[in-house]
């Protein structure tokens, strides 16, 4: 069996000089070519007053304006496109349809590098081509699939792409194939532990390790999948505008995830007001992509809330680590695996005709996101009738889940129940302790 | 005749029920008949009460989600068959009931039924003219 603790130890393992020195030469060509190809970058650096020959160092990063998810939606669905249509292969998105949708273009060598960027994470949990790589992440738009797809094939081990669901498959190709490495979120993995646990299976897994991510997890969910499926749990970063998963991922340390800092440059700033805050400091996350070559955002603000650390880690690793996200910068929840805006609830009530008012309720139940949606009932809506209440309330559901891509429990309450804006009005009430 | 019904949303919660029916004791309000739909998330109660206006006006100002729907309300003998005479009526002239409920009076061997029905102005007619006698507002508040 090979030994491989690395999937490119010069990369992985390189000195800070020599990091240093590949990112400087990478960041130069990637201002230059977001300046040359995009024209609303372009713009903004000009109004910035920034020019390409600025930037010399990631030290001058400072100096470029950032980017957000609205700038990205404003420019729906090609502002952000670098390379012409005919050059990229692939298309990924974003969770939520409209208003927040984001949609990423690849090119074959941006997909390449996603690629060798979950194989690092695959190799760091002690994957080879001696493993069955079992993918749970859904395959599809959602960037979870396919990325450790084809991070397992650049490893070489036998891949397994289950995508999400069907629960009991799952369970029956993990021990009909041996399946030894598992890629899923926190969630269902603790599920599936749930799911083996009860059909008496646990001895028939070989499992030996898991790769969770796409949403948060506390301590001691990580020590009760660990302890019920008897892994090593790794959790793995990332998000679709800066490729897909494997943005950062965690050693066999589970001390923060090492970023893949020869691709993406991570810098924490105040998130009010801008300002770059030193390795340490506590703050939003942000991103500029200096090897991708199809949708190379600059600055990209993650509004995750996070900390970097550059402290020598005992797995050999000289990327730079960054904290399990603390929380975010702006009102966005991630419900099992899944963004969730709150404004995107308002607009399904509204196009529907209920009264935009409303609380969304979120706990964790048995590791599993609960996810409830209080709605007023209106007298327009209500009726004597119990199906006609039932057909609208499935109607709204429906209108849910589409907009959202998973389906809350609605629950009616009386009209005006719930709290009227004063000011900033409580729409979320999240009871997960993370 | 037609008799006015309000429906009163309840929502699934402890308590939400007597909340209700404490706002319409409160407003000194009669309950002539009542009944109640639930499902797993919600509930409907529908009553008949000695003052719909009144009922009505006191039960939004409290903030509840309240319909009228007309009804129609059907005296019957207490003796075996009686319902079920007045419902093959409905059938056989193509009219589906939505939902019905009964409440007996303190008169003795009076009963009423009420008949919610998809088509309201249809059954009526039908109803006169097999001689099935439909209540009006007086004679249900009078009971």
């Amino acid at each position: 069996m090979s030994e491989k603790r690395f999937y490119q130890p010069d990369i992985e393992t390189a000195a800070y000089e020599k990091m240093y020195a590949l990112q400087t030469e990478r960041l130069a060509w990637a201002v230059k070519h977001a300046y040359d190809n995009i024209p609303a970058y372009r713009e903004k650096m000009k109004a910035k007053g920034v020019e390409p020959g600025d930037v010399q160092s990631p030290e001058d990063l400072h100096k470029l304006p950032f980017l957000s998810k609205d700038d990205l939606r404003d420019a729906y669905p090609y502002g952000y496109l670098a390379l012409p249509l005919s050059e990229c292969v692939r298309i990924q998105s974003t969770s939520g349809t409209t208003g927040k949708r984001v949609v990423a273009f690849y090119n074959q060598h941006d997909i390449d590098l996603w690629d060798e960027c979950c194989a690092r994470a695959i190799v760091a949990a002690g994957g080879s081509n001696e493993d069955v790589v079992h993918v749970s992440y859904g395959y599809g738009l959602f960037t979870g699939g396919p990325g450790l797809n084809g991070g397992s094939h650049k490893v070489g081990s036998l891949t397994l792409p289950m995508s999400s669901g069907n629960t009991e498959r799952q369970i029956q190709f993990m021990t009909d194939l041996g399946s030894t490495i598992l890629c899923c979120t926190p969630s269902y993995a603790a599920f599936l532990a749930e799911s083996i646990q009860e059909a008496g299976k646990r001895d028939e897994i070989k499992l030996k390790a898991g790769i969770f991510g796409a949403e948060a997890w506390s301590e001691e969910m990580r020590r009760d999948i660990e302890r019920n499926l008897g892994i090593k749990a790794y959790d793995i970063y990332g998000l679709t505008e800066i490729s897909g998963p494997g943005v950062s991922f965690e050693c066999e340390e589970q001390t923060g995830m090492h970023v893949n800092e020869d691709h993406f440059i991570p810098e924490i700033i105040d998130p009010d007001t801008e300002e770059v805050l030193p390795l340490g400091s506590k703050g939003e996350l942000v991103f500029t992509c200096i090897t991708k070559q199809a949708f190379p955002l600059l600055r990209y603000r993650t509004r995750d809330i996070c900390i970097l650390t550059r402290d020598e880690c005992s797995c050999g690793r000289t990327l730079i680590k960054m904290h399990k996200p603390m929380g975010r910068s702006d009102d966005m929840l991630i419900i099992r695996g899944v963004n969730v805006f709150p404004s995107q609830i308002e607009t399904v009530l509204m196009n529907a005709g209920y009264p935009a008012n409303y609380l969304i309720i979120v706990d964790r139940v048995n590791h599993t996101d609960t996810f409830e949606v209080q709605v007023e009932m209106t007298d327009e809506m209500f009726s004597d009738e119990v199906k006609l209440i039932e057909a609208r309330e499935k109607d709204l559901l429906t209108r849910m889940r589409a907009m959202l891509g998973i389906s809350p429990k609605v629950t009616l309450v009386n009209p005006r129940s719930i709290a009227r804006s004063e000011g900033k009005a409580v729409r979320v009430i999240d009871n997960r302790k993370i | 005749m037609t008799i006015e019904q309000l429906s009163i949303f309840v929502e699934n919660q402890p308590g939400r029920l007597a909340e209700i029916t404490g706002i319409l004791a409160g407003a000194d309000i009669d309950l002539r008949a009542m009944s109640i739909a639930d499902t797993a998330d919600f509930g409907i109660l529908r009553i008949i009460v000695s003052d719909t206006e009144k009922a009505l006006h006191t039960l939004k100002n409290a903030g509840c989600a309240v319909s009228v729907t007309k009804v129609l309300a059907v005296g019957l003998t207490d003796e075996p068959g009686s319902l079920a005479k007045v419902i093959r009526v409905l059938s056989d002239n193509g009219v589906s009931v939505e939902y019905l409920y009964a409440f007996i009076t303190r008169k003795e061997g009076s009963a009423y039924v009420i008949f919610r029905v998809e088509d309201t102005d249809k059954a009526e007619a039908i109803f006169a003219m097999h001689g099935v006698a439909t209540a009006g507002k007086e004679e249900i508040y009078a009971i």
